[in-house]
């Protein structure tokens, strides 16, 4: 036996404390969700999710991920590319900014939006002459989850970008292909995976958080709520039916996502030969079923 | 037929920063090649070879000094000058045909090159592994895919950065040959990067020795041998032992 290595017995035990640690913290309260939402039966959960105020909130948590996910993906992408492959005065204060929202809780981030746009706030009056409403509407809520889920592209794709340094890139320009062509065909493709997985889990966030869209949205039924805020509602109402429904289709969703994510994972760890086509199927596959707890809807 | 380039290093010096100290690379370096010369450099490891390779190609502005084509400054990488790295870096989500094609893909012109890609992979023994992927590929075939690479382009000026290293040498010698009669068919200027005094020797018409780094050129040695030439040519092994005596290396023998 190597001397650094640890006695078996020892490994096993821990990977078993792990294990169990994981069941009980984590996988038993998901079991539980879906128990108590079917547990008076698969119509009754049903109803409970086609009851108009509920659509109203999946319909809201579904807009808000289709704004905030692409504009952070867009946003993160630029912000990796920036810190891997340039120099640049500020580039620490910017890989610093990309982290702010890991750090700060996201009711502080809600409450400065609050502060920044609400009638009280700085632009409040201003904006107010407009007729324009950040907070308590879907300005709001697109901007508290843009704060909330900016890191996850980022941080998913930085250490690639940073790995792979600049010489294909540099090859590239040295064959002849202009700026824009070197990010298409050399920048994107090292790191389509990565991306692919950021994307998942900033989608994720963008419809389970709670935090920060619940300072901003007012809990107004029918109009800002979203999701993660309904089930909450639902609960203190003591309509446990609906909640737990609600929440087992939003933890649904979450799953689905991570199971996407670990095929990607996957598949970008062996990159085989002529697999090229098998990824993109499962891609299909992937976002087929990322919509599929909608389709019943 | 593209024919080669003239290039024209005038007065280029090069320091990078490091930790915010300058590192010195590259000093006063002045040499013309004339369109169609053979140029080998030599030099020992780290004095600044490839560096001098980067700014040929447009990737680096030099500190100091210019460097000009037909006259004309370089201010960026252009496919008429290509570099053979020394790193294949081909890009492993390619196949070694997609590999080779992306110079004409980016410029829109794959259609009119195809012949010249299917030639190029043939030249390098590659044709048989077009549909291969890099990490299938030996350390030697990835040299000779990322040559086939550059070649597709036409380059009016060529920069082979060690690219023999890899291979083994029964291989190396055969790639050298095929090397010169390459370029005796297209006519590019050479800029051939190596520690190999024998190769420089054999492929060159001139053999640039460069000092430690910071790189100053020590010599410039024309080589008037004609070809096909043998290494054991006696002018080339008076030669040989010129420049490793330059280089420090001199044999007692
Ligand atoms: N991007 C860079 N930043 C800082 N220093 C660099 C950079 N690139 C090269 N150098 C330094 O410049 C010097 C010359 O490097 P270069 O790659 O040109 O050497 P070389 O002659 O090609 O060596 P070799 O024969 O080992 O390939 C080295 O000391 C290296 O550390
Ligand atoms: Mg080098």
């Amino acid at each position: 036996m190597n001397a650094t290595e640890d006695p078996r017995w020892f490994r096993a035990l821990l990977a078993l404390l792990a294990i169990l640690t994981g069941l009980l913290l984590l996988a038993l309260p998901l079991a539980a969700v879906f128990a108590e939402a079917l547990r008076r039966g698969w119509d009754v959960a049903r109803a409970a999710i086609l009851e108009p105020d509920t659509l109203a909130a999946i319909r809201m948590t579904l807009i808000v991920a289709a704004i905030s996910v692409p504009l952070n993906t867009v946003g993160g992408l630029a912000a990796a590319w920036c810190i891997a492959k340039h120099d640049f005065p500020g580039k620490r204060l910017l890989l610093v900014l990309v982290e702010l929202p890991l750090s700060v809780s996201p009711v502080i981030a809600g409450l400065v939006f609050v502060l920044v746009f609400g009638l009280q706030g700085w632009l409040g009056p201003w904006l107010q002459a407009r007729g324009i409403q950040v907070i308590f509407a879907l300005p709001g809520l697109v901007l508290a989850t843009l704060f909330v889920t900016f890191p996850f592209v980022a941080r998913t794709v930085l250490p690639l970008m940073q790995d792979q340094g600049r010489a294909e890139e540099e090859a590239a320009a040295t064959l002849g292909a202009s700026g824009w062509q070197i990010f298409q065909r050399v920048t994107l493709p090292n790191i389509r995976w990565a991306l692919l997985a950021g994307v998942l889990l900033c989608n994720a966030r963008a419809m389970g958080e709670f935090g920060a869209v619940s300072v901003v949205s007012g809990h107004i039924r029918g109009q800002t709520n979203t999701m993660p805020l309904h089930v909450e509602i639902l609960y203190n109402e003591y309509q446990f039916a609906g909640a737990a429904a609600v929440a087992a289709l939003l933890a649904l969703l979450g799953l689905v996502t991570l199971v996407a994510k670990s095929v990607l994972e996957r598949l970008s760890g062996r990159r085989v030969s002529g697999a090229e086509g098998a990824p993109m199927r499962m891609l299909t596959v992937v976002s087929g079923g990322l919509l599929l707890p909608f389709v019943q809807v | 037929m593209v024919s080669g380039a003239r290039l024209e290093v005038r007065g280029v010096s090069h320091a990078f920063a490091l930790e915010k100290r300058a590192l010195p690379v590259l000093q006063a370096i002045d040499f013309i090649a004339e369109p169609g010369d053979f140029v080998a450099l030599l030099g020992p490891s780290g004095c600044g070879k490839s560096t001098l390779l980067r700014l040929v190609a447009g990737l680096e502005p030099p500190s100091e000094g210019q460097l000009l084509v037909d006259g004309v400054p370089i201010t960026g990488t252009d496919p008429s000058r290509t570099i053979m790295f020394q790193d294949p870096t081909l890009f492993p989500w390619r196949t070694v045909r997609g590999n080779a094609q992306l110079g004409p893909e980016a410029r829109g012109s794959l259609a009119a090159n195809a012949a010249r890609i299917e030639a190029a992979l043939s030249l390098v023994g590659l044709d048989a592994f077009a549909e291969a992927y890099p990490h299938q590929l030996s350390g030697g075939m990835a040299q000779r895919a990322s040559l086939a690479r550059a070649l597709v382009n036409e380059p009016r000026i060529l920069m082979l950065d060690e690219p023999l290293g890899k291979l083994d040498s029964l291989t190396r010698l055969a790639m050298q040959r095929e090397l010169v009669s390459l370029w005796q068919r297209e006519r590019f200027t050479a800029l051939l990067v190596t520690h190999d005094v024998e190769e420089a020797l054999l492929l060159a018409d001139r053999v640039l020795v460069l000092s430690d780094r910071p790189a100053r050129i020590r010599a410039d040695i024309r080589v008037e041998t004609p070809r096909p030439r043998r290494r054991d040519d006696a002018g080339l092994v008076a030669l040989r032992e010129e420049i490793l005596a330059l280089l420090g290396l001199a044999q007692a023998a």
